[in-house]
């Protein structure tokens, strides 16, 4: 294997990742739109080309066309830093997540995953911890008392909620053994045997890593920083034009990785029922040639895992446009005096598991 | 890795600058973002040493997590210049005298470093910063610190929980 054109692939990988993130981003506020309408019984969005679809580039143009508005007093570099630090932070942590098998064309193999390192897992968790500052920073210097309120709120609400998110992943950890995003996916799913998702290993940590990740991206029903009936607009109610856009695209594409994450670390990631029988049957009764049919099921696979994702970031609307918001109480109560305590009886169940050799 | 050398003096440049700011900033809140900085070039720093696991969690524990608390704390005094108060010429002093003592202990310390021909290609082991060696090293060779560390952690949390209990008739709300 040549060293420099598999660095050239990775980094047109690494290109691909990003502008997937965005695109589904953007389409993510169309897709939040029309879900809003079937679950309101409305029609949604339908003007911008057919069924709508080019609302979020309409959206975008608006966004840009709007008024640049600074607040009186407001931290004039930090204002702008904030929206900029809430999408970079969101951006990051899509580069270690496999979104595919490798690929190989003759002796040259190409890993469908910005970069494999062997912590992915922290890499994704210490991104996720780097978001509230965007937040955190923002709301501070538009020198206002609502935003503030707001980014104290999601200060508190991400340390909180990190907690119990990370000690659901010790479990993960636990069974897999390894921090490699990319370790843990092959785990799930060994040719030859009859082998199951983390997800029925893992059923109580998946509920404690999702409620938890609802808190994390700031979705409703936690959805507190930006809670419109008590703080006007919470963190982002001095913003304006595409400051405010950006904050917006963070939250889509941070719903987007927690979707990807949840899919990689209890869903089988890139991984789908009977991928090797498929290959098997392929090259048996079809005749083709190992490899192609192993860049085949990796393609199927990378498919599979999108597919996974979007029912993930269905789910999250899904909820948004179901449950009512939680008071700021009932969520700090939540989070300390019931996920915590779970998570922690999560680990020494599963430590409890794996010593009684019933799952390995 | 070939470009260690500059990679190396770019991060000691941004972790002094970073580290200057922090002391220099008049607002509170650009010295806690300096300080930020200043820990993620020491994560860079530990990349560059191949230490993976110790270079993230100084992310997580350190950025992610304990400045989130500083800033929180911060923001919720609202420190200006105008409110900052006045410091008298005693104090600034004794800072002084205390902050040139600290340098002449790590001077002390720092003064016999063996700095040359320390490095032993046949004997170097490139995994020594992984989490698997980090864990079986923790968990074997340094059990007792490692064990009394946590025990200290644990004691500290008893605490915080028994100051920020409710006292039987007090109202927070």
């Amino acid at each position: 294997m040549i060293e420099l054109p598999t660095l050239g692939w990775q980094s047109i990988v690494i290109l691909v990742v990003f502008g997937v993130s965005l695109l589904i981003a953007t389409y993510c506020t169309y897709a939040e739109r029309v879900i809003a309408a079937f679950l309101q019984d409305r029609v949604g969005p339908d003007r911008a080309g057919p069924f709508g679809l080019l609302q979020p580039l309409a959206d975008a143009v608006k966004l840009f066309t709007k008024e640049e508005f600074f607040p009186a007093g407001a931290n004039k570099a930090l204002f702008i830093m904030g929206p900029c630090l809430a999408m970079i932070t969101a951006l990051m942590s899509s580069a270690v997540i496999p979104f595919g098998n490798v690929i190989q064309f003759g002796n040259n193999v190409f890993n469908l995953q910005g970069i494999e390192v062997n912590i992915g897992m922290l890499w994704v968790f210490g991104i996720v911890s780097l978001g509230v500052y965007g937040v955190m920073i923002g709301g501070w210097a538009s020198n206002n008392k609502f935003s503030l309120l707001g980014a104290i709120r999601a200060g508190s609400q991400n340390i909180s909620y990190e907690l119990a998110m990370g000690m659901a992943l010790i479990a993960v950890l636990m069974i897999s053994g390894t921090l490699s995003l990319r370790e843990i996916t092959l785990q799930q799913s060994v040719a030859g045997e009859w082998h199951f998702w983390n997800i029925v290993k893992q059923p109580l940590g998946f509920i404690i890593f999702l409620v938890c990740a609802f808190a994390e991206t700031n979705r409703t029903p936690f959805d507190l920083p930006e809670c419109e009936t008590e703080l006007v607009g919470g963190y982002h109610t001095e913003y304006s034009s595409m400051k405010m856009g950006l904050y917006l695209f963070a939250e889509y594409v941070n719903v987007f990785v927690a979707s990807a994450v949840m899919s990689v670390l209890y869903f089988g990631g890139f991984n789908f029922p009977f991928q090797y029988e498929l290959r098997d049957w392929l090259v048996s009764a079809q005749g083709w040639e190992l490899m192609s049919a192993q860049n085949l099921i990796s393609v199927l696979g990378l498919l599979g895992l999108f597919g996974k994702i979007f029912a993930f970031i269905f789910f999250f609307m899904w909820v948004r446009w179901t449950l009512p918001r939680f008071r700021y109480d009932q969520l700090m109560r939540l989070g300390w005096t019931i996920l915590i305590p779970l998570a922690i009886f999560n680990i020494v169940l599963t430590g409890g598991l794996i010593l009684g050799g019933i799952i390995k | 890795m070939a470009s260690s050398p500059s990679l190396f003096f770019f991060l000691s440049f941004v972790a002094l600058f970073a580290a200057l700011g922090v002391v220099l900033a008049k607002n509170p809140v650009h010295s806690v973002l300096f300080l930020i900085l200043t820990f993620f070039s020491l994560s860079g720093h530990y990349l560059i040493l191949n230490a993976q696991f110790l270079a993230a969690v100084n992310i997580i524990v350190y950025a992610g997590a304990i400045m989130v608390l500083f800033l929180f704390v911060i923001m919720f005094l609202n420190l200006n210049a105008d409110t900052e108060p006045h410091k008298s010429t005693m104090s600034k002093v004794a800072a002084a005298v205390a902050g040139g003592l600290l340098l002449v202990v790590m001077v002390a310390a720092l003064r016999d470093v063996q700095t040359a021909n320390t490095f032993n290609a046949a004997t170097f082991d490139s995994q020594i910063g992984m989490v698997s060696q980090l864990g079986m090293v923790l968990y074997t060779k340094y059990l007792l610190p490692f064990e009394l560390a946590s025990v200290l952690f644990l004691a500290a949390m008893v605490g915080a929980v028994m100051l920020g209990k409710r006292e039987a008739g007090e109202r927070n709300f």
